[in-house]
């Protein structure tokens, strides 16, 4: 366990090689060793959602997946999704809605909506509920943020 | 957009608002869109230290022997350090105020010496060069423990007969009595008497982000910057510069984006004074952010109240008298600096607080135990004062067989009584309490929902609706601490600096924690100096840039920071126009701004742009008369002082169905009323209610802090420990009224704390409407499936 590994994968689109602890978990690799916080860290324990990051194209939590599971496989983080322009009608409805408040939780929020509006042609508002279920916000209430990934679904948009 | 000189209230006149009262989106959400934003565990420091603390297991214990020897041979380690050497270069704190009379605490060191009083206390530090060595090397600390006697019930703490602090007599930390005189005789008279006791889960904030703080002291200037995750910069670096003796003017206290606060983030941590301390004893940056664990076993914890309340009432439904007898327990310490004697003291003043009864008495006593420390989290004592009044008030309405709404209405202080002061000696500038619940029936559409209600019942479906009248205390005067002694800012001030490009850089030193108050700040000075929204830059949580100030509290940003930014908008605008005139060879009289230009204010022809204005005063004043110097930076306070606290007030309904055979409680609707006085985003305004309200959902429903009879927390994680989930909430609808202070031009009061000081007395009313056909009421909060099965005796 005190010996580094050599791991290889993507993220966001750029290969990169480094000497990780086994212990170490993804979103500690992805903050620490590569400065990308903006997945954030809430619990440490898989409940808040904070930490959502996708992997292989499934959303994670990258608190509770280990940087050497991800060895060789393609991690997209909310900058990537950001850059590409993926979440750019969630972003923008979040935004307009007003859908955040601190903007803590906002990135796994968007990492658990878009794999809705990807995976699923028409849910319901409740289905919507269900699916954010696993990302907390303490801030607004929740429904804004329904409201924000309702409207992006009913417009048909994006199924990157 | 335009502006006016008016108050934006002014009676009778046109005032063209600009900006406010717009749903506009906050420009500063885009940052944190994108994951780019700057909160405190994000930034990366060169020769950044990391601390983490041995904490006490237990919940009182004598520190016998602490063995680092094992510690300070780990990888990494820089340091490790117990109470007595962080106290060299940290003085402790007593958390006391004058005008809480009497109240005592014993003294509090940033890392406990000698004894621990609640299981999570700090008593050692290891620094090291990552986190993680850090915490390798905390679980080789080796501790000698001597278990002293535990005080965890409130009860026995009131008894005294185990006294925590060997330094006083009793467990008590503060009490208080008030008596309008002649409560007995109306109690003895009345026709109706209703009493009850009500119970308030202890729960906690959860901010999703931990606390974090980031000090780097410069040995070289003897200065210290600290980024730290706080609502209250200005009081900090007053903290920081007394206790860790540096010059106030040495400590700069910087706030970037704060994931969440909810008053969890305006007190003294000691684990937060010892990384601070740390940074200065080893010459460089040293970074605490709070784990969930930590988070649960130190963030302060809130409520935890056991309030007897007795009403009388005429048979006609007058309510003529109330009587409260509150206890509430806040673990070892009263909290630095604002004391947890508020909370208690809030509870006092504020019960009954919507009617109209003149005879009140109340008791309360706030006593030590040994669990974490309580103090204030987002609406101080309102919870608890709005459900024990409100839940009496029920009582009252169903022992007279009056509809709940129609006993209300007979004793809400009616609209035209103001100004009003109240039984327990508060006062109100002007309420609206008879229109909120005008407002509220027509949206809940009420007369339906009680028919609906009827007819549901026939079917053995148990829908409840629930009502709760609220006042709630907003922009604070320096009555709330200043005149307690404690040096926190009641004003705050605002600096608006035009730039040569005609942007406007505005600085105020009240502090964002996401509730928008960059946006609205934004709204109202482009508003007041009639710039459009995307000229305006604001930057706040800064005490080397911006003026000096109160921060984030007390519903305050909106109704004072607000104000700041109205007044110093007003004049930067006024000095444009003396530029414009020395320009223009005009008279200032004849001009105005008006969508990024001045304007000739009779014909609306366009004179200069600002950027040429800008362009002018900055580079070419050699342009301009001799005797004209342009003064286009300017800064306004403000300090509401003509009442001690502007109060607002809102009414609240919770349609419930409550499942007799689990217990299970569904929300199926929400709504939500209030008067908050000038709405500046009515779509901010509306997610911070809704906000709030899930919060007191929360402490209605599912949170609250358990702790075993040995003083151990036995839920200290966020999979034990339940907040409220998407999947679980309801829609919730919101209506204004407005009515504005006149204290102010602006006439905003605050709007923060009003969701999670009505919904738990909502939600527990529809609750107990719900069960009232079975014969069952609930008092203690959270009201989890398990306890409303007790109350329908099935377990």
């Amino acid at each position: 366990m005190d010996q580094a590994v050599v791991i290889t994968l993507t993220v966001n689109g750029t290969h990169v090689t480094r000497s990780v602890l086994p212990r170490q978990h993804l979103v500690d690799f992805l903050r620490d060793e590569l400065g990308l916080t903006g997945s954030h860290i809430g619990c440490e324990h898989g409940v808040c959602g904070a930490c959502t990051l996708r992997v292989n194209g499934d959303i994670v939590r990258g608190c509770l997946m280990l940087a050497v599971q991800a060895n060789g496989c393609r991690v997209d983080t909310i900058e990537g999704l950001s850059d590409s322009k993926e979440l750019e009608k969630l972003q923008q409805a979040f935004h307009q809605k007003n859908a955040l408040q601190c903007g803590f939780c906002t990135p796994g929020m968007l990492m658990a909506a878009q794999d809705l509006v990807r995976s699923k042609d028409k849910p319901t508002r409740e289905e919507i509920r269900a699916h954010i279920s696993g990302n907390y916000c303490r801030c607004t209430g929740y429904q804004a943020i329904v409201d924000a990934i309702e409207e992006v679904i009913q417009t048909g948009a994006i199924h990157g | 957009m335009g502006k006016a000189e008016l108050p934006l209230h002014a009676p009778g006149t046109q005032v063209d608002k600009g900006y406010i009262g717009q749903s506009v989106p906050r420009p500063n959400a885009a940052r944190l869109l994108q994951g780019r934003g700057s909160f405190t565990d994000d930034l990366r420091f060169p020769r950044l230290a990391h601390v983490a603390f041995f904490r006490s297991p237990y919940a009182h214990a004598r520190v016998k022997k602490l063995d680092f020897s094992k510690a300070r041979t780990q990888p990494g380690v820089i340091g490790v350090f117990d109470g007595r050497a962080v106290a060299d270069y940290c003085k402790p704190w007593v958390a006391v105020l004058a005008h809480l009379k009497g109240i005592k605490s014993p003294e509090q060191f940033a890392i406990a010496i000698e004894r621990a009083c609640w299981q999570g206390e700090a008593v050692a530090a290891v620094v090291a060069e990552s986190r993680t060595q850090a915490e390798d090397a905390v679980q080789l600390i080796e501790a000698e423990w001597e278990e002293l006697p535990v005080v965890v019930d409130m009860e026995a703490s009131l008894e005294g007969k185990t006294v925590i602090h060997p330094e006083f007599t009793d467990n008590v930390c503060f009490k208080r009595e008030h008596d309008t005189g002649g409560v007995d005789d109306v109690f003895a008279r009345a026709d109706v008497v209703v009493e009850d006791t009500f119970h308030f889960g202890r729960h906690t904030g959860v901010c999703l982000e931990g606390r974090a703080i980031l000090a780097d002291y410069n040995a070289g200037e003897h200065s210290l910057t600290v980024y730290h995750a706080t609502q209250a910069p200005h009081m900090m670096q007053d903290i920081f510069s007394r206790h860790l003796g540096i010059p106030e003017a040495n400590v700069r206290v910087i706030t970037k984006d704060v994931g969440g606060s909810f008053g969890i983030k305006v007190h003294v941590y000691a684990d937060e004074m010892a990384t601070a301390a740390l940074s200065v004893m080893l010459r460089r940056p040293v970074k605490f952010v709070a784990d969930r664990l930590e988070s649960f076993l130190s963030d302060i914890h809130a409520r935890e109240h056991r309030a007897r309340v007795r009403l009388a009432c005429s048979k006609t439904g007058e309510i003529l008298a109330f009587e409260l007898d509150d206890l509430t327990a806040i673990g070892p310490y009263s909290v630095y600096p604002r004391t947890s004697g508020i909370e208690g003291n809030q509870v006092v003043n504020l019960t009954g607080g919507p009617y109209k009864h003149q005879k009140y008495r109340a008791r309360m006593h706030v006593v030590f135990t040994n669990k974490n420390v309580t103090c204030q989290y987002r609406a101080v004592g309102h919870p608890i004062a709005v459900a024990l009044t409100e839940g009496i008030v029920d009582l009252a309405a169903q022992k007279l067989e009056m509809d709940p709404a129609e006993f209300r209405r007979r004793n809400l202080i009616a609209d035209d009584a103001y100004p009003y002061t109240f039984p327990s000696g508060i006062k109100f500038e002007k309420l609206s309490h008879h229109k909120a619940l005008d407002l509220l029936l027509k949206i809940t559409n009420y007369a339906q929902l009680r028919t609906e209600q009827a007819a549901l019942r026939k079917k053995k479906i148990y829908r409840g609706i629930g009502l709760a009248a609220m006042i709630e205390v907003t922009n604070p005067s320096p009555a709330f601490y200043g005149v307690g002694g404690a040096r926190i800012s009641a004003q705050d001030g605002a600096t608006l600096r035009f730039e040569p490009t005609g942007m406007v850089t505005v600085m105020c030193s009240v502090t964002e924690q996401g509730q928008g108050t960059e946006g609205i700040f934004a709204q109202i000075a482009a508003s007041a100096v009639g710039v459009s929204l995307e000229k305006i830059k604001v930057i706040t949580g800064d005490t080397g840039i911006t003026p000096y100030g109160g921060g984030t509290w007390a519903s305050r940003g909106a109704g004072i920071g607000g104000e700041a930014v109205l007044q110093a908008g007003r004049a930067l605008r006024s000095n444009m126009l003396d530029v414009a005139a020395a320009i223009l060879k005009m008279d200032k009289q004849e001009l105005d701004v008006r969508e990024n230009a001045v304007i000739n204010k009779l014909t609306l022809e366009k004179k200069i742009e600002l950027a040429e204005l800008g362009r002018v005063a900055y580079f070419r004043p050699d342009t301009l008369p001799m005797d004209f110097q342009s003064e286009l930076t300017v800064t306004r306070h403000y300090t509401p002082r003509q009442f001690g606290f502007t109060f607002t007030n809102g009414i609240q309904a919770s349609l419930v169905e409550v499942d007799p055979d689990t217990g299970f409680v569904k929300l199926l609707k929400h709504w939500c009323v209030e008067d908050s006085g000038t709405v500046i985003n009515p779509m901010l305004v509306d997610e911070q209610l809704r906000g709030g309200v899930v919060q007191g959902i929360g402490a209605a429903l599912y949170e609250e802090c358990l702790y075993s009879p040995d003083g151990q927390l036995l839920n200290g994680n966020m999979a034990d420990y339940l907040v409220p989930m998407s999947g679980e909430m309801p829609d919730i609808v919101c209506a204004h009224i407005e009515t504005p202070t006149l204290q102010s031009q602006l006439g905003a009061k605050g709007v923060g704390e009003a969701g999670t000081a009505g919904a738990p007395a909502a939600v527990m009313n529809a609750i107990n409407d719900a069960l009232a056909p079975l014969n069952a009421r609930v008092t203690r909060m959270p009201f989890t499936p398990e306890r409303i099965l007790q109350a329908l005796k099935k377990v």
